[in-house]
């Protein structure tokens, strides 16, 4: 069937199967490999994507379900002139992963985070992100990099060209 | 993992998904937020043939009081999503219970997609929202070809995966008693962040609901008659596994379920009382 899916600003217009999973249009219609996908059952958040406004596990969406949506991946954050978002930089500058493998879906997670809650404490950071796991342990950093990003101010929380991220 | 093929039907009202569902029948199956059904259709444990996608429906997400003094409930339309919940300002303030426990399911990520309809229908006998809606009171409001009806939430879960819903039929809206300023509890047991409860106790208004021990949520009735009869909490928590059947998994054995069912129930209780 046909599905209608704005994808980093960009709306486009795409013959999928129902079954299609949104992290399979993603990578494979759209061609945006940055979305892993990891564990394939919810748990990792590898996949996070934002849905209006929203992150999710695009692993458990399906692509129909996101028609009419703005739909952002990790390579729709940066801006037009390159200039990396707020928490790409942070994430860069605090050495926020290891083998990076995660670190699309933390970087996705942690925009959310940081739009429900604008100056997390590293607890809040720890629990906002429960939802992601890096497979190298490689935590604490990720926690300085979002705490970092926090200081950036709003633009920490948003993503470029849609509405605010809601939580 | 991908699921078998199937059709998909995206239905704008009740009446459409109440048509769409009278014409597939059992080959069909509600899709709102799908975090409990799209991981079955991936492993293949489900199988529909074609899935009737409610969550485009105008008007299935609110949290309102309705009636006045002490026949007022707070009607949650099924389409609510967990972080909606959560946040909702007359939630928090009629029914507390009920917003803390939609914070605990899964992850923000889970939370910004699941719906409290979609775990109520889903019936999972581990499930936050339903064991708290179990241990409040109230009702299942379901739609179908003949109309509306509510089922009492003490009927509604009747086994594993199973309810007293028809296959024509909808969750449309969850009905709770308000509770005030009334003390309550929810103590949730997981190893890891974002699992289900190998064991949860909720607690509220003298009444003791559990997940995970037995097919369905439940009620601890021996916990609740000792409390209504004047048992301290620790003696009334100390019957909370009795009449359970809980089972063996790689998370925990039978006899530890118990142990965490009693454990819990007393922490939940004494939090509801504010000791």
């Amino acid at each position: 069937m046909q599905v209608s899916i704005t994808v980093n600003g960009e709306q486009r217009t795409d013959e999928v199967e129902p079954r299609l999973l949104l992290a399979h249009y993603l990578r494979e219609v759209c061609g945006l490999k940055a979305t892993n996908i990891g564990c394939d059952t919810t748990s990792c958040g590898a996949c996070t994507v934002v849905v209006d406004g929203l992150s999710v596990k695009s692993c458990t969406v399906l692509a129909v379900q996101a028609a009419g949506a703005q739909v952002t991946t990790l390579e729709g954050l940066a801006g037009a002139d390159g200039e990396l978002h707020p928490v790409q930089k942070a994430f860069r500058e605090e050495h926020g992963l290891q083998c990076g493998f995660c670190t699309p879906g933390m970087v996705m997670a942690s925009v959310g985070l940081l739009a429900a809650n604008p100056d997390p404490t590293d607890r809040e950071v720890r629990e906002g992100l429960e939802g992601n796991l890096c497979r190298c342990t490689g935590y604490h950093n990720i926690v300085r990099a979002v705490r970092s990003a926090a200081q950036a101010g709003p633009a920490a929380g948003r993503v470029p060209g849609a509405q605010e991220v809601q939580a | 993992m991908i699921p078998s093929p199937f059709e998909y039907v995206r239905v704008g009202s009740v009446e459409e998904a109440l048509a769409a569902l009278a014409e597939h029948g059992e080959d069909a199956k509600v899709l709102a937020g799908g975090h409990s059904l799209l991981p079955l259709m991936k492993l293949r444990l489900a199988v529909p043939e074609v899935l009737v996608d409610i969550s485009g429906i105008p008007g299935m997400s609110y949290v309102r009081v309705e009636g006045d003094g002490a026949d007022a409930v707070v009607a949650i339309g099924a389409g609510t999503r967990h972080h909606e919940l959560e946040r909702d300002e007359v939630a928090r303030a009629e029914v507390p219970l009920l917003p803390h426990v939609a914070g605990l399911v899964g992850d923000p990520q889970v939370r910004h997609r699941g719906t409290i309809g979609g775990t109520t229908a889903h019936s999972d006998p581990a499930s936050d929202l339903p064991t708290a809606l179990l241990a409040l009171g109230g009702t299942v409001v379901l739609q179908g070809p003949g109309g509306r009806r509510e089922v009492p939430v003490t009927e509604f879960w009747t086994g594993f995966f199973e309810t007293a819903m028809s296959p024509d039929e909808l969750v449309v809206e969850l009905r709770v008693p308000r509770t005030g300023t009334l003390g309550w509890g929810y103590e949730k047991f997981t190893r890891r962040a974002n699992d289900w409860p190998i064991v949860a106790a909720a607690a509220v208004d003298g009444r003791v609901a559990l997940a995970n021990m037995g097919g369905t949520v439940l009620r601890a009735t021996a916990t609740e008659e000792a409390l209504a009869a004047g048992a301290p909490i620790a003696e009334a928590a100390a019957l909370a596994d009795q009449g359970t059947s809980p089972v063996a998994d790689m998370h925990a054995d039978a006899d530890y379920r118990r142990h965490l069912a009693r454990l819990l129930t007393r922490r939940a209780l004494e939090t509801a009382a504010g000791a």
